[in-house]
């Protein structure tokens, strides 16, 4: 089973979100989004959700009983327990008793979270509350499940816990759509969609991605053209989109910097 | 000028029975970034409430520019949270203004970035231009000490390297900077690393000195994803660099047992360990004791 948004805008006002955006989303992997603020990466997130109607394009997903949906924001009641959230989600599924209890039992432990099962959502750190988050949007063992930047905020430790949840949910079999600003988290994805004002910039695995950039990056204490550079520790890098560097050594681009060498070439295209 | 901005002496802080920073020294000096590491609920953010006289310590001695940081000393203190705490019913425009009268300084200029928002409520604006404001607000006054709590949680690439090139001018102008931040490429761009967990101190210097004796393996296999699950399972303290699996202080030949059991071909390297692997390590110590 694939799901998919195909050819679709989404218009707010006057500002377009999603720009004719098509993405698939096939069982058993995880598709990861990438993008800046006002990529329109929430927006097509809550579009595959039904969250948001589209002004074009279509949306094959699940019925919303085989949906589980992660929002950008909490994801938890502040005034109920660990236990208390995850139950009372599971009753809007039709989950109760010993089927409940074990199924909740599995769930915190996975999560790291048994521990805290007896402590108010408020009273978690931001970590474990995006992991609750998670169990909560799992429950119910989804056939599509999407998660609006789950790592975000969160260390590395507890978003390994968080990505290793993600990835046992894609090998049972689910659907997994995923935004993140993490770039090294997108790389791991099977397929990866970076997003720059409502228009994919590119798409792919990360081989894929990596073997369709074009031009160089190049590095150097002093850019040429402070316009096309950005700051990647004590040094900077530039991008060529042309391939004709005029100073610095040539690097090899990560995620990270094939990123920004997207988007400034956008803005220079399409200037905001 | 005194050659340490900001520091703590021992420095300890309960609430009620729980220990959220317990005896921590540190000092941040002129022209230098200090990256905070640490797990979520490590103390990384009550220390930083303790530096800058937010919250009373319970015992220890907090100095901020040769003093207690009182009032006056907060004036040449820049600091962002991580709520940012800006007016989000105010515009860019009446934050600005708000925090130049605060500080006795002159109103900053927007810049290109923020060029045509003067007038726009600070909460309608995406993250990435809301933590653009914090920091004008923050860095007007230029401060000599800046403080800044995860500053790039959110924010896309593209506006990470643009906060970081600001960060580092304001070293660079010889301001001293303390930055928490849970992404470890932004640790490597600091002066010094201070690592907490638990409340503590455990680790204090450059990449190399906080990682220690941390040992890390690197797993190679056509499957990423189904050795990650086999390792996983067998309770390794696995981690992700991109697709690449690691497992942290672990035996090779254990590992190639795990791996052959499950019926996965792997070729198994040591590699030299991460921050992330040495958090890993002591987040699983933690859950023991």
């Amino acid at each position: 089973m694939t799901y998919s948004v195909r050819s679709a805008t989404v218009r707010f006002g006057r500002t377009v979100a999603l720009d004719d955006v098509t993405i698939e989303v096939p069982a058993g992997s995880i598709v990861a989004v990438v993008g800046g603020d006002g990529a329109g990466k929430s927006t097509l997130l809550r579009a595959l959700a039904g969250e948001v109607a589209l002004d074009a394009g279509q949306v094959e997903a699940p019925p919303r009983q085989h949906l589980g949906y992660l929002p950008a924001s909490a994801g938890s009641w502040a005034a109920l327990t660990v236990t208390q959230n995850i139950d009372f989600v599971a009753g809007i599924y039709g989950l109760a008793g010993d089927e409940l209890a074990a199924r909740r039992a599995e769930l915190l432990d996975r999560a790291s979270l048994t521990p805290a099962a007896g402590r108010l959502a408020a009273q978690l750190s931001g970590g474990m509350r995006r992991k609750l988050g998670f169990v909560m949007a799992i429950v119910h063992q989804p056939a599509l499940l999407i998660l609006d930047e789950p790592s975000t905020g969160v260390d590395p430790v507890s978003r390994i816990d968080l990505w290793r949840l993600a990835s046992e949910a894609a090998a049972s079999g689910a659907a997994v759509l995923m935004s993140t600003t993490y770039l090294d988290e997108a790389e791991r994805a099977a397929h990866l969609v970076v997003l720059d004002r409502g228009r994919v910039l590119v798409q792919g695995s990360y081989d894929q991605v990596r073997a369709s950039f074009a031009g160089v990056v190049t590095q150097a204490d002093q850019p040429v053209r402070a316009e096309w550079a950005w700051r990647r520790g004590r040094v900077l890098h530039e991008y060529w989109p042309a391939g004709d560097p005029s100073a610095g050594s040539a690097v090899a681009p990560d995620l990270e910097d094939i990123v920004i060498a997207l988007s400034l070439a956008r803005r220079h295209e399409v200037p905001s | 000028m005194t050659s340490v901005l900001l520091s703590a002496a021992h420095v300890t802080r309960r609430f009620g029975a729980f220990t959220a920073v317990d005896d921590v020294s540190m000092r941040v000096q002129p022209g230098e970034v200090v990256g905070l590491l640490g797990a979520n609920g490590a103390g990384k953010t009550t220390l930083i409430r303790m530096l800058l006289g937010l919250i009373a310590v319970t015992s220890g001695r907090v100095d901020l520019l040769g003093g207690p940081p009182d009032r006056e000393r907060r004036r040449r203190l820049g600091y962002v949270p991580q709520g940012l705490g800006l007016y989000g019913d105010l515009t860019v425009r009446e934050n600005l203004s708000f925090s130049a009268r605060a500080y006795g300084t002159a109103e900053p200029a927007l810049p290109p970035g923020l060029a045509g928002q003067a007038g726009v409520l600070v909460r309608e604006l995406p993250l990435g231009a809301q933590r653009q404001v914090a920091f004008l607000a923050a860095l007007a006054h230029s401060p000599d000490v800046l403080v800044l709590d995860e500053p790039t949680s959110g924010v896309d690439a593209l506006a990470r390297a643009a906060l970081w090139d600001t960060i580092r001018a304001q070293a660079e102008r010889g301001a001293g900077v303390l930055v928490t931040t849970h992404y470890m490429q932004e640790a490597q761009q600091c002066d010094r690393l201070l690592l907490m967990s638990d409340g503590r101190l455990v680790g204090e210097g450059s990449e190399a000195d906080i990682i220690g004796s941390t040992t890390a393996v690197a797993v190679s296999t056509g499957d990423w994803a189904q050795a990650f699950a086999a390792l996983n399972a067998a309770g390794a303290p696995v981690m992700l660099a991109g697709r690449a699996i690691r497992v942290a202080n672990a035996d090779p030949a254990e590992l190639a047992r795990v791996l052959s059991a499950a019926g996965i071909e792997a070729s198994l390297r040591p590699v030299p360990a991460t921050i992330e692997e040495r958090m890993l390590m002591l987040s699983r110590q933690a859950k023991a004791s």
